[in-house]
């Protein structure tokens, strides 16, 4: 028996972690540590902070390996648990008080208001081009940091670690639809920012539409 | 289909999971429609230059720290477990198996 055989799947180490396996455990520890530092890191900017989120995530997920019933995949179980050990840790620091994430992500849904595209004009140069400068890499991380807490997560969480819309909705205790209009206003609000850094002026185009709303309000 | 609709079916689109019945009303809008097209095409280049930032590598100091942590909880917990038993245990466990 070899765990650390990748074809060994999160469900079958579960199984074998919860029958006293530590070695199991350990494997899904180490595929997923990395991803939970990353998503810590892009949350908190700082080592010390995400080294923090990262061993109270593990700890978690070991003195509650008995819960998990495998209703969702043990990566997004283990997600669920790191995004709220981010959020505590990023009030913790604001001095707010600390809150489910159900209750902070769910309350006060603004519906349909899907922020309307101002700024269009092509980029100056490409994606790849772009980040090969930290000066510009600094900038797209400040962008992220605009976004709010619930905008960020689902934004990091689908677009940047690659998980599915209902992964999404189950690490974060939020319906799918949700999830959809969240990304999408996170998408477009980034979108905007850098655009309106990197958009190449010269082939600025005025939008054809305007927003209803701006003109019904005018 | 009006700049509008594009905007709600944006997701879809870009994630290619669009309703084929949809995605050709949407290509021939953007086929008319530069400024849809640019939404459409900075849009893409947003996520994918989040998609390829830096990664942050996992100290291995504190790599090395955490298991040895996790271990050490983990023995906690089963010698707490055989202390007390709280639960019958789920499965037979080969107790007498070396």
């Amino acid at each position: 028996m070899n765990d650390t055989d990748l074809q060994v799947s999160d469900q079958e180490l579960v199984i074998r972690a919860k029958n006293g396996d530590l070695s199991a455990f350990e494997t899904l520890v180490s595929r997923y540590e990395q991803r939970v530092f990353n998503l810590a890191m892009r949350m908190l900017h700082n080592v010390h902070d995400a080294e923090d989120v990262t061993q109270q995530t593990f700890l978690n997920a070991l003195e509650h390996l008995e819960e998990f019933r495998g209703d969702a995949s043990f990566a997004t179980w283990l997600y669920r648990i790191a995004t709220n050990a981010a959020l505590k840790n990023l009030r913790k620091k604001r001095g707010l008080p600390t809150v489910s994430l159900e209750e902070s992500t769910e309350l006060q849904e603004e519906r349909d208001t899907i922020p309307h595209p101002e700024y269009l004009a092509d980029w100056r140069q490409s994606p790849q081009e772009l980040i090969q400068n930290n000066e510009v890499r600094a900038l797209i991380q400040q962008a992220l940091d605009e976004l709010d807490e619930k905008h960020r997560l689902v934004f990091l969480l689908r677009d940047v670690e690659g998980l599915s819309v209902k992964e999404t909705a189950q690490a974060l205790g939020i319906s799918e639809a949700n999830v959809k209009v969240r990304l999408l206003r996170a998408r477009l609000q980034l979108r905007e920012k850098l655009t309106r850094t990197f958009g190449d002026p010269k082939t600025l185009v005025k939008p054809e539409h305007k927003h209803k709303n701006s003109e019904s309000r005018a | 289909m009006k700049c509008e609709e594009l905007l709600k079916l944006l997701n879809e689109y870009v994630d290619g999971d669009i309703d084929p019945a949809f995605c050709k009303e949407f290509e021939q809008h953007l086929a008319g429609c530069d400024p849809c097209k640019i939404v459409v095409d900075t849009l893409r280049k947003t996520i994918l230059i989040y998609k390829n930032d830096q990664i942050y590598e996992l100290p291995v100091e504190f790599r090395e720290r955490l298991h040895e942590l996790l271990r050490q909880r983990w023995r906690e917990i089963r010698d707490s477990k055989l202390e007390q038993p709280q639960q019958p245990s789920p499965a037979p466990r080969a107790n007498n198996q070396n």
